[in-house]
């Protein structure tokens, strides 16, 4: 089996625009949830929102491109562009036929949905765009990020909502470990911060007013974010050879189904993605020295992830940290993973670990070390990061420095 | 301005140039605007003239709607803005 280097990262996210601001703003705690910009906002309950600040669409694209271009496309090509800048890739001949895209993504171009059910319902109009349905498919982005970049292998999205890029990302890995792929572009991306995208989640009555505060016992839900992450996962021997710049390495993943319930965790088939995933990466469980959580910062989520990771390490929970950087960027849904991704290189790369901030009062029932409020230096071997999507499906990555 | 001058203007924002770059007996293939772009074309000639044009894409061909050059665009526009004005 090959061994998979991520030799490329981009972003744009509530916290920065670009992978080196949103790490600084993972380091100093910061966070990108405020009062959300969208119109009709005050027929929403709530009102908060981790929004991509001071974007124009404009600046990045011209007008043909955004006529194709949803926001969440939008958000992956410019993540992409500097992911495969970075990594130095550049997919032409056979190398194209062996690179392709998995992304992740829960509502694909939902705001385009929700603009023109707007143009035929409330407006009264009896003719939309032409370009809707290639705009608002959930494998727009992918099908983009393959044709700017010239990647003809295998290409598609996954969509298991909030474990929409951890999924992707694991197939990435695997289909790179395997030989299937040299390189793979992979990540997720979600633009749900529209009228009907908040008003559906809404009547879930999971979200917060206020702030998203996991693990904290005074939380009091989920809070929506923005944006999108991308990396390029890609054979060692292969980045080695054009003497690519290694971020990190990818060693484990695994994936599992509660079987249970639509909405509500549970903590038998949390603990099978993550110890399937040690089990993988093929280290001992004390290897593993912090987990991004998936810490949406709803009561049932955070207790159950809690539990089970407890479960899982036993005695050598407590020596390990775990923290939510929803506290700051908020919950991307099905580009959550792909952001989080970022705070699980920074902890093996820089030996900095992203803070869970907004953090206020112990709840026994989440009694880990979950990096309060202020980011912490410190070395680690082996990190996690969790995803664990409504419909009870869970999906786990492990990463190692290099 | 005229039906003719507004197809035009249409036709020159779709494929980026000025409407005094487009000469009647041009087609649209050899103004760089592919399938794409014709049906955005066409969205555009409706919303501007509040009309309904009969264009098939599975083939285009078998359309009313003669597409075959600038010049009979615009006379199909005219046709149809009299046609539906009327009705």
């Amino acid at each position: 089996m090959k061994r998979v280097v991520i030799t490329g990262a981009g972003t744009i996210n509530p916290l920065g625009h670009d992978v080196p601001a949103t790490l600084e703003a993972m380091r100093e705690g910061r966070c990108g949830i405020g009062p959300l910009d969208i119109r009709d906002v005050d027929r929403l309950a709530i009102q908060i929102g981790g929004q991509v600040r001071d974007y124009d669409e404009h600046v990045h694209f011209n007008r043909q491109q955004i006529a194709l271009y949803d926001r969440f496309t939008q958000f992956t090509l410019l993540a992409a562009r500097q992911a495969i800048d970075q990594s130095g890739l550049r997919p032409v001949g056979e190398l194209a036929n062996r690179a392709g895209v998995v992304l992740g993504t829960s509502g694909g171009g939902l705001t385009t949905q929700d603009e023109n059910y707007r143009a035929v319902y409330e407006e009264g109009k009896n003719r939309v765009h032409p370009f809707i349905v290639p705009k608002l498919m959930n494998n727009a982005a992918a099908s983009h990020v393959s044709m700017e970049w010239n990647l003809r292998g295998p290409s598609f999205t996954v969509a298991t909502a909030c474990a929409s890029s951890n999924h992707a990302m694991g197939l990435a890995f695997q289909m790179v470990r395997s030989g299937m792929a040299t390189a793979m572009v992979t990540g997720g991306s979600e633009s749900m911060l529209c009228f009907g995208g908040i008003k559906a989640w809404e009547g879930l009555r999971v979200m917060s007013r206020d702030a998203c505060r996991p693990f904290s016992a005074n939380r009091s839900g989920m809070v929506q974010g923005e944006g999108a992450g991308v990396f390029v996962f890609e054979d060692y021997d292969h980045a080695r050879a054009r003497g690519a710049e290694m971020l990190a390495e990818v060693i484990g993943f695994a994936m599992s189904s509660d079987a249970s319930d639509i909405v509500m965790p549970s903590k038998q088939g949390a603990a099978r993605a993550i110890a399937g995933a040690i089990a993988d990466a093929g280290v001992p469980k004390e290897a593993v020295g912090y987990i991004n959580a998936h810490g949406t910062g709803t009561a049932a989520n955070d207790k159950t992830e809690s539990a089970a990771v407890a479960d899982v390490f036993g005695r050598h929970a407590d020596r390990l940290m775990l923290s939510s950087t929803k506290s700051m960027h908020g919950h991307l849904i099905g580009g959550t993973g792909a952001v989080e991704l970022l705070a699980c290189i920074m902890a093996v790369r820089d030996g900095v670990i992203a803070p869970t901030i907004g953090y206020e009062e112990p709840d026994p029932e989440c009694a880990l070390d979950v990096v309060p409020n202020v980011a912490r230096e410190a070395k680690v071997d082996v990190v996690l990061s969790n995803a664990f999507a409504f419909g009870g499906l869970n999906a786990v990555i492990a990463l190692r420095g290099i | 301005m005229s039906i003719e001058d507004r197809v035009i203007a249409i036709i020159a924002s779709q494929a980026l140039l000025e409407p005094s770059d487009i000469r009647p007996d041009q087609t649209l293939e050899d103004l760089g605007i592919d399938s794409l772009g014709l049906v955005e074309s066409i969205f555009a000639i409706e919303e501007a003239f509040d009309i309904s044009v009969p264009f098939n894409a599975n083939d285009p061909s078998d359309s009313a709607f003669d597409i075959s050059s600038v010049a009979s665009i615009i006379r199909a526009v005219e046709g149809l803005v009299k046609e539906q004005a009327r009705g």
